[in-house]
């Protein structure tokens, strides 16, 4: 077969690669900058040579186990997720480093330094240094595609789960990349009993933790994946450059412009853990000075430790933030004595993000700041953590903590007598993901909570995967739908109502209830589903009407529809004090209509 | 061969699309090149950056004064992004108003094709138009038809040709 290039994304180019090296189970939980890996599967899954079950699972705890189990099977198996998803899928995670695994088994958790769109920049290399799993860090969308194949035949080999970590630099870079022809591996399911191992009790721990070790110091010798050095024309002698990960691409741009290319040596750091010992042992022997370029912890700085490091430890090398090229520029020059570059200007932020023209997530915040303006307002990670620009989320923390949050609150203040309105806000997706059992805990511990469920139908803010009330399968098969409303009756909730959002006067009727409901004497939890469809969903917006929106002369300047309100379609035209709607950008939803005070929005005739 | 490119602009303006027809333009061409794209919570209406280089590079991001070239949706951005280029980087603007660097309201051209987003091809014409970019009119027009949904691919060739042809 002729080789074919393409421009893939990098997330494309991790998918492809999971095709091409004969994956056959592919779960993941979708995450910024992770998201787009699972979906290149789905995208590609008619050119795979065997057949391929993918799914979007409720949670990365979940996919990866669904992974692993596929692995002691034989077969190829992969679990996508992003850096926090780690973290929800630590428990297996840890332990599979002392059992391991069949089949060739990966783990990609994407990171993301900046951060960009995440709630932390932990650096999923350092995770891997505390559970002793080999992890690799590609420097271009292209060698992390080259990576996945050689990731499965080495977690064959040492029947060792290995991660492959891009960053958001690599997830979201598009490159010329080729394409291969899909492995055919032809195995079948075959489950090899071992309890000893399957279900290592404490008793098989210790020889399994030994293999486990042992295993770490054979792979970190494993000849494809040693740091790679280019070497220096002798002219800066005992110096060396250490990368890795997209730092060593941006390092290695500079040193072209700077004409530096082959003047001192450099080497590019693959897998970052576990180092090879003899590696480090060399660079102590052979540079009295070594700069370590590495996002986002001091991994491999940690392992080399070399008496001339610089890097993060001595802060020398930003701790915090994205490695980017100007930052590494600005590293280089102290470090080699080169002509500073010239001072950046600070950082203008730009426009900031908001909830779409139309949102309903963005008429529900509205009228819940409207009905409680003293209310506590726990959040959660998706879209609907915009409702920071109407004063409606106070906290965002992690995936599904905003119901213990709320019932955190609730019990601090309820103990000295008041409470406040407490309105927790969750999406349709993170509480399929992690609320339900804070759910049932909010109940079981009588806490008076308002949760409002913000049903869009969708996981919205990653682009749209299916979400298990819908019923579809990640390949568009229908499934299933397993309905929110009877898990939260199930759950003990005896106050359940459900309303479209673009009903303003009925929703707030039914907050007003609810708080009514928490502080009557039988009172405990009150769920509110808030159900209206992501208007990014053209179906979405076909199936409901679209008004011609104007704002006429009557309007007095008082901003709230544009502050208040923040729709992005509305601005005010200072020069008359007047709100002004976009044309381009509005949507003719007419949630904004009921918000001004002096009925000045109006619709000139239905479409 | 080599060029650095930026397209700036703010979430659901089609920057992503601009990025991917000039990256493809690359990659019929036979030449290398790397973008790197903002996805994620800015999509929603915030400053969105593409980079795009062509050529021998190893890194997608651009350091400050080195792009030649910058592709502005959104005026507001100028401030934000206009460090990246070089001194005598050229500059294209999607503005109604005066101001720095070739300007055409692209947005209002745009609008009378029927879809605002399409202001992103307009702009793309224009520095084709003036050429500004690595590739040529008929490049553009062969990556346009491979990447836009089959139903729109008249239409966006026309927003292209309005932005060559245009008077500004
Ligand atoms: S109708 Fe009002 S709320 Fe809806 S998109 Fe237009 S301006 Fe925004
Ligand atoms: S349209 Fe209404 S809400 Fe908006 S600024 Fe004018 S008076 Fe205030």
């Amino acid at each position: 077969m002729k080789q074919q290039i393409e421009l893939l994304m990098g997330n494309e180019a991790i998918g492809r690669g999971l095709i091409e090296a004969g994956c056959q189970i592919a779960a993941a939980y979708p995450g910024t900058p992770s998201t787009e890996i699972l979906q290149a599967v789905i995208d590609h899954r008619e050119q795979a040579a065997e057949p391929l079950h993918i799914e979007w699972s409720v949670n990365e705890k979940i996919a990866f186990e669904v992974a692993l189990a596929a692995s002691y099977t034989g077969k190829r198996s992969v679990a996508v997720m992003k850096q926090v998803g780690l973290n929800v899928a630590a428990d297996p995670f840890m332990r599979t480093a002392y059992l391991g695994v069949k089949g060739g088994m990966l783990t990609i958790v994407a990171d993301d330094p900046g951060p960009h769109s995440s709630q932390n920049e932990q650096d999923t290399r350092l995770f891997c240094l505390q559970a002793r799993v080999p992890v690799l860090d590609p420097a271009s969308p292209a060698e992390a595609k080259e990576l996945v194949p050689q990731a499965f035949e080495l977690s064959e080999k040492y029947e060792m789960n290995l991660v492959l970590r891009p960053t958001t630099r690599i997830c979201h870079s598009r490159q010329n990349v080729e394409r291969q022809k899909p492995l055919k591996l032809e195995r079948g399911a075959n489950f090899e009993k071992d309890p000893t191992r399957w279900a290592a009790t404490p008793a098989f721990l210790p020889p399994l933790h030994r293999r486990l070790n042992a295993n770490l110091e054979k792979i970190a010798r494993e000849p494809g994946l040693q740091p790679r050095l280019t070497k220096g024309d002798g002219s800066r002698p005992r110096v060396a450059l250490v990368a890795s990960g997209i730092a060593y691409a941006h390092l290695v741009d500079l040193l072209d412009e700077l004409n530096l290319n082959g003047r001192v040596d450099l080497f590019q750091v693959l897998m970052p853990y576990p180092l090879n010992p003899e590696f480090s042992a060399r660079l102590r022997r052979d540079y009295s000075r070594v700069l370590v370029l590495e996002e986002t912890y001091p991994v491999i700085e940690l392992q080399l430790a070399h008496p001339g490091t610089v890097g993060k430890q001595g802060g020398a090398v930003p701790r915090e933030g994205e490695l980017t090229p100007d930052i590494i520029h600005r590293v280089l020059a102290e470090f080699l004595d080169l002509p500073a570059p010239p001072e950046l200007p600070a950082q203008k932020r730009g426009q900031r993000p908001s909830l779409c023209p139309g949102c309903p997530h963005r008429a529900a915040f509205y009228s819940i700041r409207q009905c409680f303006p003293k209310g506590i307002f726990p959040s959660d990670i998706g879209c609907y953590t915009l409702g920071l620009n109407l004063g409606a989320v106070d906290t965002v923390h992690c995936m599904g903590a905003c119901i213990s949050q709320g019932v955190g609150f609730y019990q601090s203040y309820a103990q000295d007598g008041e409470f406040p309105t407490i309105v927790v806000t969750i999406g349709d997706s993170t509480f399929f993901h992690a609320g339900i059992p804070a759910l049932i805990n909010a109940v079981i511990q009588q806490a008076r909570i308002i949760v409002v469920i913000l049903d869009n139908a969708t996981t919205a803010m990653t682009g749209g995967q299916p979400v298990p009330h819908l019923g579809l399968a990640a390949d568009g098969r229908k499934t299933r739908a397993v309905a929110i409303e009877p898990l939260v009756r199930a759950s003990g909730v005896d106050f359940l109502e459900i309303c479209d959002p673009y009903d303003k006067p009925r929703l707030e009727q039914l907050l007003r209830q609810a708080d009514s409901y928490i502080r009557s004497d039988r009172g405990g939890v009150a769920v509110l589903i808030s159900r209206h469809g992501c208007i990014m969903d053209p179906a979405v917006r076909k199936a409901q009407p679209s008004w011609q929106v104007s704002i006429k002369e009557s309007c007095v300047g008082c901003r709230r529809c544009v502050d208040a309100f923040e729709c992005p379609a509305l601005s005010m035209d200072s020069e008359q004090n007047i709100a002004r709607v976009n044309p381009d950008r509005c949507i003719g939803c007419g949630t904004c209509i009921p918000v001004c005070p002096v009925d000045a929005i109006i619709r000139e005739g239905e479409e | 061969m080599k060029q650095q490119i930026i397209v700036s602009g703010i979430g659901g303006q089609g920057v992503l699309f601009l990025t991917r027809v000039i990256a493809q333009a690359a990659v019929n061409r036979g030449l290398p090149v790397l973008t790197s794209e903002t996805h994620g919570m800015a999509q929603r209406g915030g400053t969105v950056l593409s980079t795009i280089k062509v050529g021998n590079f190893a890194s997608p991001l651009i350091r400050a004064g080195q792009a030649d070239l910058g592709l502005l949706l959104w005026e507001e951005n100028l401030s934000v992004h206009r460090a990246l280029l070089k001194p005598e980087g050229r500059l294209y603007l999607n503005a109604a108003s005066a101001g720095p660097g070739d300007r055409i309201d692209a947005s209002a051209i745009a609008r009378d094709l029927g879809n605002a987003v399409l202001a992103n091809l307009v702009l793309l014409g224009l520095a084709v138009r003036q050429q500004a970019l690595f590739c040529s009119v008929e490049e553009c027009e062969t990556a346009i038809r491979q990447l836009a949904p089959r139903k729109f691919v008249r239409q966006n060739l026309e927003a292209f040709h309005q932005g060559l042809n245009r008077n500004q």
